[in-house]
Order: C-alpha cells, then sequence, then structure tokens
C-alpha cells in the first residue's frame, strides 16, 4: 500500500552534511583561509560587498568560503548578516576628491590637472592565459618595487566634471536636495516615482550582470544617452560619522572606493539650455565594469526628469528597480523548485475537462457531419 | 535573547526579528486588519531565509508568535515537505515554542498553497506565505497603475478576463489563487491556494495574515469577514471535485493530490492536509 513520503528532516540533514563535504573538497588540498580570498579572489570580495550593503573584507571573504565561490549565495548571507545590526550613524558624504588616488582616467580630456593615472587594471593586458601562474608566482614578480605601486597623494584632486561645471556646460543640482537623508531601501519599502538617492541606492546594491546588459542595451539604441566617461576612479576615502554626543566628526575608517561620472548629451528643453547631464556610479572596491554600468542606468532613468520620452527597458523606473536585486531574483526564480503539486493537480484537472469537452465537441461535429 | 539562547541559536532576539522591526510589521498588521484586503506596504527585511521561500510569511508569524504559542508549518497541506520542515525549525531555533502537526492543537498556522481541511476556530492565527500580493499583476506589471486601479475599486479588467475566458473555455481557467474580493471592496490574492480552499476564507473565526516579503506587502482578513470569489450570475463560483475519494482515509470532501505509483501511469489520489488524513485513520481504526 502506497505511505505518503516522509523524511524531509532526515534528507535536509544529510543535504546539508554532503554541502560541507562539497565546500572542503579533497581534505589532501590545503584549505582555503579567508586572508588568502581576501588578497588573492580581492576583486570577487568587493562585488560581494558593495551587492552585499556591507564593507566589511573579512566578512565577505567568508561569505564567499561558505558559498562556495557562488557569489551571489555570498551576497545573499551577507545581507542576511547586515540585517541584523543596529543602525548607529549615517555617515558624513565622503569626499572622493580626496584621497590616496588608486587609478584616474578620463576619456573626455587628453590630460586633466592632477594627470591620467593607470594604476592596476587589466586593461590592455592582452588575455593569454598565463601557465606560468599555475606554477604559482616567483616572489620577486610579486612583490614589485614601491615606486611602482606609487598610489598618487596630490591633496585634492578635482573632478573632470567640475572643470566644465566651472563654464556653465554641466547641469548643477540644488544643494539641498544633497542635504536631504537619504532613504534606506533595506528598511522602507520602495515606492514609485523613486527619487534620484533612492534609485542610485537601488543600483548600488544591483546585480552587476543585469546593470551591465541594461547599460548595453542603451548604448545599442534602446534610450540612448550618448555617454562619454567622464572620469573613472578608484580612490581611498575615509569615512567620517559626527556621533550625537561629540557634535564634530570623526574618523570611522577608510575605504576603497570606485567611482564613474559619465557626461551625455542634452539638447535642452523649454527651460534649460543645451548642457551636459550626469550619469553617476559608485561600488566599493575595484569595480568599473559595475561602476560604468550604474552610471549609464542611472542617466537612463533620469529621462522622466529631463523630459524625454520613455521607450526603452531601461529608462523605465518600475522595469529596472523591482527587477535589479539578485537576492530577490535568485530566491523567486528558485523558488519554482519547492512542491506546487497542489496547485498542479487543480491545472491538471482543469486541462483534462478543457480536453474532454474539446473531444465531445469534436465528437459532436463528426456525428454532425456524417448525418 | 535567552529564549533563543536555550534553544540552541545564540546571538539573536527571540523569533529572530529585532524588537523595533516587530513592532513595525506589528503596525502594518493593524492597518492591515483594519481595511480588509488592503496591501500595506512595510519595510520588509532580508531574511536568512531565500525570497520566494516564505520570508513574507515568517516575518508576520515572527512578529506575532510568543512564548506560549504552539506552532504549525505546513506546505501544499503537509506538514512534512521540506521547506515546512524548514520554517519549523527556524522558529523551534529561534523561539523555541512548542510546535505541531495538529491543526486543532495550533494556534498559529503558517501556510503555503492550502487551508486546513480542519475548520479554523476563534483565536487562531492563519498565516499565509504570498508570492505575488498583486491580485491585477497579470493584468497590469505596474505597481503605480494597479495601486490607482485598486483607490478607484476599478476592477472592471478582472471582469473581462474572466469574461473572455468563458468565451475561450466555456468557463474560467484559474485554478488557484483565484481573486477574492474583501468585505465588499478590495480585490485580493488569496495566495496560490486551489480554489477548492477560498470557501473556507469566508466569515472564518480565525484572524488571517497573509506577507509578502519580496514585494514587501502584508494584508489581512479578520475574523467573520465576508470573502467572495469572483463569479457572474450565470457561471456560478464552483470548486474542483474528484470522481473518487481519498485512497488512504476515504473523504471525499478534502482536496486530493494525486500521486502517480508505479511507471505504467498507475494513479491514486490522496488527501494533500497530512493531518486531516491521519485523524480519519486513526477513528477509523479505533
Amino acid at each position: 500500500m502506497y505511505v505518503a513520503v516522509k523524511g524531509g528532516e532526515r534528507a535536509i540533514d544529510a543535504a546539508h552534511a554532503l554541502l560541507a563535504n562539497q565546500r572542503r573538497g579533497d581534505p589532501a588540498v590545503p584549505e582555503l583561509t579567508l586572508d588568502q580570498i581576501g588578497q588573492q579572489l580581492g576583486l570577487a570580495v568587493d562585488r560581494v560587498m558593495t551587492e552585499g550593503s556591507i564593507h566589511d573584507r573579512e566578512l565577505a571573504a567568508l561569505a564567499i568560503k561558505q558559498a562556495c565561490g557562488d557569489l551571489i549565495e555570498a551576497i545573499f548571507l551577507l545581507r542576511a548578516y547586515r540585517t541584523t545590526l543596529p543602525r548607529f550613524a549615517v555617515s558624513q558624504p565622503v569626499d572622493t576628491t580626496t584621497g590616496e588616488i588608486r587609478r584616474r582616467i578620463s576619456a573626455t580630456f587628453k590630460d586633466i590637472p592632477g594627470g591620467q593615472i593607470l594604476g592596476s587594471t587589466f586593461d590592455y593586458t592582452h588575455r593569454l592565459l598565463d601557465f606560468a601562474l599555475a606554477a604559482g608566482t616567483p616572489v620577486s614578480a610579486a612583490s614589485p618595487s614601491p615606486a611602482d605601486t606609487a598610489i598618487s597623494e596630490v591633496g585634492v584632486m578635482p573632478r573632470v566634471v567640475d572643470l566644465l561645471d566651472r563654464d556653465g556646460l554641466m547641469e548643477r543640482f540644488p544643494a539641498d536636495a544633497e542635504a536631504a537623508e537619504p532613504v534606506d531601501l533595506t528598511r522602507q519599502p520602495l515606492a514609485f516615482p523613486a527619487d534620484r538617492p533612492t534609485r542610485l541606492q537601488n543600483l548600488a546594491r544591483g546585480d552587476e550582470g543585469f546593470l551591465l546588459a541594461l547599460a548595453y542595451s542603451t548604448q545599442r539604441g534602446y534610450g540612448k544617452n550618448h555617454p562619454f566617461a567622464g572620469e573613472i576612479r578608484i580612490v581611498d576615502v575615509t569615512v567620517e560619522i559626527v556621533p550625537e554626543e561629540l557634535g564634530f566628526p570623526v574618523e570611522i575608517g577608510e575605504i576603497t572606493l570606485t567611482e564613474c561620472e559619465m557626461i551625455n548629451q542634452f539638447v535642452g528643453s523649454a527651460t534649460a539650455p543645451p548642457q551636459f547631464t550626469r550619469g553617476y556610479g559608485l561600488v566599493f572596491g575595484q569595480g568599473e565594469r559595475k561602476a560604468m554600468a550604474m552610471a549609464l542606468v542611472d542617466r537612463s532613468l533620469r529621462a522622466r526628469e529631463l523630459g524625454e520620452t520613455i521607450s526603452a527597458p531601461a529608462q523605465d523606473e518600475e522595469f529596472v528597480l523591482y527587477h535589479s536585486d539578485n537576492v530577490e531574483a535568485s530566491g523567486f526564480v528558485q523558488h519554482l523548485k519547492l512542491p506546487h503539486y497542489v496547485d498542479f493537480q487543480s491545472e491538471l484537472d482543469l486541462v483534462r475537462r478543457l480536453r474532454a469537452a474539446a473531444e465531445a465537441k469534436a465528437a459532436d461535429s463528426i456525428d454532425e457531419a456524417a448525418e | 535573547m535567552s529564549t533563543a539562547q536555550q534553544a540552541g541559536v545564540t546571538g539573536y532576539n527571540f523569533a529572530y526579528l529585532d524588537e523595533q522591526t516587530k513592532r513595525m510589521i506589528r503596525r502594518s498588521i493593524l492597518k492591515a486588519v483594519a481595511i480588509p484586503g488592503y496591501q500595506v506596504p512595510f519595510g520588509s527585511r532580508e531574511m536568512p531565509l531565500p525570497y520566494g521561500w516564505g520570508t513574507g510569511g515568517i516575518q508576520v508569524t515572527a512578529s506575532v508568535i510568543g512564548h506560549d504559542d504552539v506552532l504549525k508549518v505546513i506546505d501544499q497541506g503537509a506538514d512534512d515537505t521540506t521547506n515546512a520542515v524548514s520554517i519549523r525549525r527556524f522558529f523551534a531555533r529561534t523561539a523555541g515554542v512548542a510546535t505541531t502537526e495538529r491543526t486543532v492543537d495550533a494556534t498559529l498556522i503558517q501556510t503555503r498553497h492550502r487551508i486546513p481541511e480542519t475548520p479554523l476556530t476563534a483565536g487562531q492565527i492563519i498565516v499565509y506565505q504570498v508570492p505575488i500580493p498583486e491580485p491585477l499583476r497579470w493584468l497590469e506589471p505596474r505597481e503605480t497603475e494597479t495601486r490607482i486601479m485598486h483607490a478607484l475599486k476599478e476592477y472592471g479588467s478582472m471582469h473581462v478576463r474572466f469574461y473572455e475566458d468563458i468565451a475561450h473555455h466555456g468557463r474560467i481557467v484559474t485554478t488557484y489563487d483565484y481573486p477574492v474580493l474583501v468585505n465588499d471592496r478590495y480585490l485580493m490574492r488569496p495566495s496560490p491556494i486551489p480554489k477548492f480552499d477560498n470557501p473556507k476564507m469566508h466569515m472564518n473565526p480565525a484572524l488571517q495574515l497573509f506577507g509578502a516579503g519580496r514585494e514587501k506587502r502584508i494584508y489581512a482578513v479578520p475574523p467573520f469577514t465576508k470573502v467572495k470569489s469572483l463569479d457572474f450570475e450565470d457561471h456560478p463560483f464552483a470548486i474542483e471535485s474528484w470522481d473518487q475519494g481519498c485512497a488512504l482515509c476515504g473523504s471525499h470532501d478534502s482536496y486530493l493530490d494525486e500521486v502517480i505509483t508505479d511507471d505504467q501511469g498507475t494513479r491514486m489520489f490522496v488527501c494533500s492536509d497530512t493531518d486531516y488524513c491521519h485523524d480519519r485513520l486513526a477513528e477509523t481504526q479505533a
């Protein structure tokens, strides 16, 4: 006789044990340490921190280790940890014009005050598999002389867009718009229309692949916005908070940021003369691809505000903001793995009835034809 | 923290969520109860379980559960499906509350896709896990539009859709998540329960709460509230029926799952509500 399937509890325990086993792999191979992940898979750590919305290299490395290198799973782990943390303070706005510049390039001017600084980049590498690396990196190559790693510390390094701003060619934002405390999307539900700080927050947490594809679509004509990479900079900045009891800012740490400012054409409107508009991208660590994609999508989402026709997915804020989050998307897509047999039974019943009705109808029409 | 520690998880508050978050969710629940069927936006938290796997229901449960509650968790009507096991364990670990598989013993029931066959009673709370809270979503993808449609009670498009179903197929082809009108005002998605369960929502003595975590919405049907499944006078609402009873307990009044028992396509029908089925079996054997 049939007995209903039992043992879900034991199956779950066994599955988790198997996962732990798979995570460790062959015990003859040395286990990864968090330092190794943090140091040698640093860009994965950067991405997990950015989309996990928390700056903590060690926790991000732990999440990557626990997730067996599945970065979206690692982002999920970090987010689920972050959600329980108390919010002590909102930091002061960070100033990316000061601090140590690791990289800074502009595609709009050949030379800029402060100079172009290539820094560490995959750009211009020939993507040839380096078989020597497979055998391990020689110590001398791994530690270049300090002169080669020169981090430029020039005090204040102005932004390229600020140079244009001086000539009135760049759009300006009212100061009060920046002063307001931004919404916290992890505390309040998204509402529409969403203001720009809310959109930027959503994009910063958004999936790199999703933003990349959307940004790419704008370049191929789905909501074209004529971008130039005004400036991409990777900079170490200090973060400050103003504790209520002190009333003056204190440094709480230093973080690396990648910032991208896109300069976009704008032909002007009835109220505004022709000028350049901005798209903005900002991520933790080194993440130019994401920062650039974010800047393109940010500019696209400003279509409503700038009076442009909204015709493409990248310009549609409900479409973009509701679907950018990979933890939400991953969960909902994968929930299809959960049992749906009750609903499926309803559908089975319906399809059988519809088919029976269709067959009866077909039989009737054959009878009629015979008569 | 003490209870959570006793239960084996350290560093987390009773039932995982912090008290401020619970208060925020309770406020949303109160608003939802005050406006039956209205979707209240809330600051849904990122839970340690994936979106789409019951994060809304878990947050609602975490906000209303107390030390004395007895929790039952079902998925597809069964207590032993993997996700039900996982969620029941989550609360056993973080809240240390008593759990049960018996509908009559539970004070709080979290469910996915079913309402128990055993009638609920006054004082019980049933929490539904909701994937998509908006009943008009397949007709209008934009939240900005659907909120206006609710404000204006503009539900004609749903009737048109049902009319088109009847014109094409001779019947309404929605079988689960069948829309209902609550308290003669708000169109509501009952979550993906089979339409078989819809009549149980009407004038139910228990409090019915609905949580959608990913979509950040909470809604409610207070006890003894009118819940009407949409239909037409000449095409009245009807529920699924089976030609046979449950192969185990013989019930003709319960929702049946079809189980394929061999590779020849032999099948049998058994109750989806495992607790109900066990109870009936125990009675007949006694």
